[in-house]
């Protein structure tokens, strides 16, 4: 091996050879690479993964007079050094066994699904005819969707009660028309929360519904009435199957948060709306109990997370 | 054809009607100088200076001003990282999990990010003493969590819908990847991050549920401050604080509106 040659651009004198600097290069592009991957995962890991195991853990303590006002799961004893750790499924048990808790998921659930379903009915159409305006009238509506979307949520749910109230802006109009002889109850009910999550979701509902229409390819319409469908056919037979993907974006994007909704139930809602997310408040700020807050956010999070990763399967497989 | 459109113009109609009217007639009211809502008692501005003269409002409506701006800005520069990573960086290990945590947060009930940011907070504040207290700190820190969420979208969906080929035209000309990211990338996506930007400050300014989870004694913001004078019924001086802040937030949309269609002519030729 004496006539061995060291390869090209290996480092032969003082001057760095291409291959070292091109190493470096490549070395600086990988920590810059893993900083800029690693910053918001790590921000995204702590502050938003780590408080569900956090939440977890407490939900398996007693509430304890004390602070923090719960009992300590792990319990370290110098003497004998014995770690001592002591979970407790009390809170589970209690919220299966009491129909209150049971009643509250059940009618978050039931709530959120007829007004996700309104919601739909209310906009599609509006959605549709966006979608099929000229292209400069679509960004104006487009524009009139999202901009109330941008006003406060909670000033817009305010708004209601002005106009839902006994003596408010619709009944006296209603009253002064003679339609009605006496005062429409609409506040505080059922009807003013299945109305406050209509109305506050609705540009939640149109943006995919609108993105989905307007990339639909208008001439199998036509095709479809040149066969001779009637509006409704076309209708329910070609724009509605072609339409599913921002439907059931649109749906999921309404009905997961509806769920957990604690402003709209406890503005509009009556003493006898039962939500989840108002159980969880109270729960959490008038009985301070905080193991027992915990274990329905638990419960919660488990009824949402089949939702929520079926929104992600299908929004992934959308970019690719 | 013709009765088809015929429908549907009434129910788009109905439907804007339906999203126009509470908010025109919070307008009209917060203009009543009486205050009865339902009886109108003439034109008056007397519930615009008494809500200028009310000291709670005005605290509450600076310390809000201070953490939207805050954590808008530190949710721009995080969910812009996030965003690119989830679209310009290949595959890496956890990217699946990371593409997650941006999800999530985006549906998760606030009652469920506020409870478990608090328990988290106190953990920490136990186990290392740090964050002492609740306060304007946790506040900013939990609303730069789930504004992230909504920037790195915003970007992640432009990055996406843009072609690459500038990108790699610079990359052949030898931009070393911090020139290419900072000269190329960062100007054609500006817009997305604007927008995130003033996506994430509405969204902090409005936030009720997180913030009163996670902040302490003396720290209401302006939503906290609302929501305990909604509750006991209808206040025309938040009908006049609501009528500024809907103006505040036209004005900007309608100016963004503008800006970016300026900017999308200019990039079409």
């Amino acid at each position: 091996m004496s006539d061995f040659t060291p390869p090209q651009g290996l480092p032969s004198k003082g001057k760095p050879s291409r291959l070292v600097r091109l190493w470096t290069r490549l070395r600086t592009i990988n920590m810059g690479r893993s900083a800029v991957i690693t910053i918001p995962s790590l921000w995204l890991g702590i502050f938003f993964f780590i408080p569900f195991l956090v939440v977890f853990k407490i939900s398996l303590s007693e509430s304890a007079i004390a602070i923090p006002p719960y009992t300590a799961m792990f319990a370290w004893n110098p003497e004998d050094a014995y770690l001592t750790i002591k979970a407790s499924f009390s809170n589970y048990l209690f919220l299966f066994q009491n129909d209150f808790y049971l009643d509250a998921y059940l009618s978050s659930i039931r709530i959120a699904a007829v007004s996700t379903f309104f919601t739909l009915i209310i906009g599609f159409p509006i959605a549709y005819m966006i979608a099929r305006s000229k292209p400069t009238m679509r960004t104006l509506l487009l524009s009139l969707v999202i901009l109330p979307f941008w006003t406060s949520f909670l000033l817009r749910v305010y708004a209601w009660i002005a106009l839902l109230k006994k003596n408010g802006v619709i009944n006296e109009f209603l009253m002064s028309s003679g339609l009605i002889d006496h005062p429409l109850i609409m506040l505080q009910t059922n009807f003013s929360v299945y109305l406050g999550i209509v109305y506050t979701y609705l540009p939640f509902m149109i943006l995919p519904l609108y993105t989905t229409l307007e990339k639909m390819d208008i001439t199998l319409l036509e095709a479809s009435e040149d066969l001779g469908a009637k509006p409704y056919q076309t209708f329910f037979l070609v724009t509605l199957p072609l339409a599913v993907p921002g439907i059931v974006a649109g749906c999921l994007l309404v009905f997961i948060p509806a769920v957990g909704e604690f402003v709209i139930p406890s503005l509009l809602g009556g003493s006898n709306t039962l939500m989840i997310g108002r159980v969880l408040w109270d729960e959490f700020f008038l009985n301070r109990d905080w193991p027992m807050a915990s274990a329905v956010a638990i419960v919660m999070l488990v009824l949402l997370v089949g939702p929520i990763m079926f929104m992600r399967s299908r929004s992934k497989r959308e970019e690719v | 054809m013709e009765r088809r459109s015929w429908f549907l113009k009434s129910s788009a109609l109905f439907g804007f009607i339906f999203l126009y009217a509470p908010i025109i007639s919070l307008i009209i009211y917060s203009f009543n100088a009486s205050k009865l809502v339902t009886v109108w008692g003439g034109w008056s501005l007397k519930w615009y200076s008494s809500l200028f003269q009310n000291d709670e409002i005005m605290t509450a409506a600076v310390l809000s001003f201070k953490i939207a701006t805050i954590s808008a800005t530190l949710a721009a520069i995080l969910g812009t990282m996030a965003g690119f990573v989830l679209s310009r960086m290949g595959s890496f290990r956890g990217k699946t999990m990371l593409g997650g945590w941006v999800t999530a947060p985006l549906v998760m009930p606030d009652v469920i990010t506020g409870l478990s940011l608090l328990l988290l907070f106190v953990a920490m504040e136990s186990i290392f003493g740090w964050p002492a207290g609740r306060g304007e700190v946790t506040i900013i820190i939990a609303h730069t969590t789930f504004c992230l969420a909504y920037v790195a979208v915003v970007v992640q969906s432009r990055l996406s819908s843009m072609d690459e080929t500038l990108e790699e035209a610079a990359m052949d000309l030898g931009a070393k990847p911090g020139v290419l990211f900072f000269l190329i990338t960062l100007p054609l996506i500006a817009p997305a991050i604007i927008s995130g930007w003033l996506l994430s400050f509405t969204l902090s300014l409005d936030d009720l549920v997180i913030a009163s989870f996670v902040s302490g004694p003396g720290n209401s913001t302006l939503p906290m401050v609302i929501f305990s004078k909604v509750r006991l019924g209808v206040t025309p001086e938040v009908n006049a604080l609501a009528t500024l802040m809907i103006l505040a937030v036209s004005v900007a949309v309608i100016a963004a509106i503008v800006i970016m269609r300026r900017q999308t002519k200019f990039q079409s030729p």
